[in-house]
């Protein structure tokens, strides 16, 4: 499946945990149903502290972000293993976080929920760039494209085929690792 | 193999695996709390069918601790969710906070947070139950939808955090595809000073490998030096594994951890066949460092992430406003102990709250008396505020009516807890520093961060 995604990013630095993807005050919520799982995205980036993020990620008022694209440094996600945080990026409707490193939980929660890919970049692009450019993120060719610069990017590999399903569910089903639903 | 690797092998049904290997592997126990596991339950049912049975209901344990003493009809609605579950499916492990199996949860505001409010199934903190209730076994593998579930490890086992999706799909299969990860070695000598305790090795370790310098890898502790660690010490080191990024953590097997496992199963009645693992000599290792324990001193992870190592006699500068001891890092009964060894006697200058990890500790620090005094009146006269009602609390901020919870910007708090991003306790704009019981409750006297030696003889 060929995919680009075009967008406004969103640009943050280093060590952005699950506490300020999703305020831990609305872990209250449950994600399988459906108001609640648009509520968390609502809240999305919510933990964020205003020094240093002046720009608010989902408007006041709003459920959904502006910026389908999130650029960040190293260790995003990292933190607890709630699976409200991809959940909630992908509610606000978050398509891809582009990253230096990932945490291992939320790396494999927004595989297994299929909600966002998650990418990582071999250069520090989050000091380079800032929230609002426009920027396109190739999957085939593996690239970002942002204010006519294009960086290269880490292959998805393994894990591409199961975001692209729709999460482990959808992907076990479609292989035959599970019986089909 | 090293002892991950052996643990996967076994629970895959290979001879051997390598690191990088995607290995299906046979789940031993699946544990779950309120804030995760009524998602997972809506997993499981939106995937296996409504009427769908776990694939073993006496390894699914179920664990209400973290929004449980708040009026937030929500979080209360979620521990309801979680009791209908398991009267469905006849689960056997399940802590409630009440007794009546078809009554439903509501916090007493009126008697509000000091007075005891839980039945007499109750527990409290998921990780410090596992352990205490006889569910953590050596050479096992245990998942659960919480991160520091890496503690288990202290126990032999592979334990590890994941996510509703991944825990909805153990639930209806009993299997879980993971990578087997590198190991890295911290090999441990000597012996830990006075003052200086378990939370100070693990603090002292993330800041040599900084907060992700152990992601998608195994933590092995071994090394001559595990012998004089304690099975608290020990928990309060691979509870914080996650925190430099680590999959796991693991300690070898030894006598003690023979003895812990043997007297909680048979206490609880739980499974009590296990087999431990031990390395091989010639195991594979990302990493091998050896650390002497003796010269470790009071260490200190500041804000904003727990990398952030100084030593607590560097810190004097620093004002606080608050302390805190709790969770399931510092909210053991020994680590009440040493609070109370350094406060005993005198009086707190800043606001400090107490919450123990789960009842069985409430009670061992009513029960415990030192000169005719039990423990939690000594601490209570040293003016903790402390809860009769076990759990999460304030450790990760929660609901804004939960006790401890930092609901103002600006606060400095000193924390006995394990994780101290912006925002971890309650407000975004308020900083947390980790430390030992010893270092929070030397800090509590003075109002400022202090080296606990001092005030311990
Ligand atoms: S006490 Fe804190 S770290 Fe431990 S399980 Fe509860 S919230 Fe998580």
């Amino acid at each position: 499946m060929a995919k680009t995604i075009t967008s406004k990013v969103f640009v943050v630095a280093d060590n952005i945990d699950t506490d300020q993807i999703i305020p831990a005050q609305y872990l209250n919520l449950i994600p399988t149903i459906k108001e609640e799982y648009e509520k968390l995205g609502s809240y999305a980036l919510a933990g964020l502290p205003d020094d240093v993020n002046p720009i608010k990620f989902v408007p006041e008022g709003q459920t959904k972000t502006p910026y389908g694209i999130i650029v960040a440094g190293r260790n995003f996600g990292c933190g607890s293993s709630r699976e409200h945080a991809p959940i909630a990026l992908g509610a606000a409707g978050v398509e891809a976080v582009v990253a230096e490193s990932f945490a291992r939980i939320f790396f494999r929660n927004s595989v297994a929920t299929g909600e966002l890919y998650p990418v990582d970049t071999p250069v520090r692009i989050c000091d380079e760039i800032k929230t609002g450019d426009e920027a396109t993120l190739d999957l085939d060719a593996n690239t970002l494209t942002v204010n006519g610069k294009t960086y290269e990017l880490k292959p998805l590999g393994d894990v591409r085929p199961v975001i692209d399903a729709g999460g482990l569910f959808n992907y076990a089903r479609q292989s035959g690792m599970i019986a089909k639903a | 193999m090293t002892l991950t690797e052996k643990i996967l092998a076994r629970a895959s049904g290979k001879p051997w695996v390598r690191p990088g290997d995607n290995v299906w592997v046979n789940v031993d126990v699946l544990m779950t709390h309120d804030v995760c596991g009524p998602g997972t339950i809506g997993v499981f049912k939106r995937e296996f069918g409504q009427n769908a049975k776990v694939w073993d209901r006496k390894k699914v344990v179920i664990i209400p601790d973290h929004y449980i003493f708040t009026a937030d009809g929500m979080c209360n609605r979620n521990v309801d969710i979680l009791r209908d579950f398991v009267n469905e499916q006849g689960i056997e492990y399940f802590y409630d906070i009440i007794d009546d199996p078809k009554g439903q949860w509501k916090f007493d505001t009126v008697k509000g947070d000091f007075t005891r409010q839980f039945g007499k199934h109750y527990s409290g903190v998921c990780h410090s139950t596992l352990a205490q209730r006889g569910h953590n076994r050596p050479g096992e593998v245990l998942f659960g939808t919480d991160s520091h579930t890496c503690q288990s490890g202290a126990f032999n086992q592979f334990a590890t955090g994941i996510g509703n999706t991944d825990a909805g799909f153990i639930m209806g299969t009993g299997k879980l595809l993971i990578k087997v990860p590198e190991t890295m070695r911290f090999f441990l000598e000597g012996e830990l000073p006075k003052g200086v305790s378990g939370k100070d090795v693990i603090l002292h370790l993330i800041g040599e490998i900084g907060f992700d310098g152990a992601t998608y890898r195994a933590m092995q502790f071994e090394g001559p030096g595990v012998g004089s660690l304690s099975m608290d010490d020990r928990m309060t080191i691979t509870n914080m594994a996650i925190e430099a990024g680590g999959k796991n953590g693991i300690f070898t097997c030894d006598q003690k951890t023979l003895d812990y496992v043997n007297a909680r199963v048979a206490e609880n009645g739980t499974k009590s066949t296990f087999e431990p693992v031990e390395p091989d000599a010639d195991q594979q290792l990302f990493y091998d460092k050896a650390f002497d324990l003796s010269k470790l001193e009071p260490t200190v992870a500041c804000h904003p992430d727990p990398g952030q190592r100084k030593l607590a006699k560097e810190l004097g500068h620093i004002a606080l406003d608050r302390a805190y001891i709790g969770s399931c890092t510092g909210g053991k009964t020994s680590d009440f102990l040493a609070f109370a060894e350094v406060v005993k006697g005198k009086t707190v200058k800043i606001d400090t709250f107490g919450v123990p990890s789960t009842t069985l500790v409430l009670d061992e620090l009513k029960a415990t008396k030192w000169e005719g005094k039990s423990v939690w009146n000594i601490l209570v006269d040293a003016g903790v505020r402390m809860t009769e009602n076990p759990g999460c609390a304030a450790c990760l901020g929660g609901p804004v009516d939960t006790f401890g919870r930092v609901n103002k910007a600006g606060i400095k708090c000193i924390s006995a807890t394990n994780r101290n991003f912006p925002g971890r306790m309650g407000h975004k704009e308020s900083q947390v520093f980790l430390a030992s019981p010893y270092t929070v409750a030397a800090s509590a006297l003075t109002g400022k961060i202090t080296d606990p030696r001092e005030f311990i003889c």
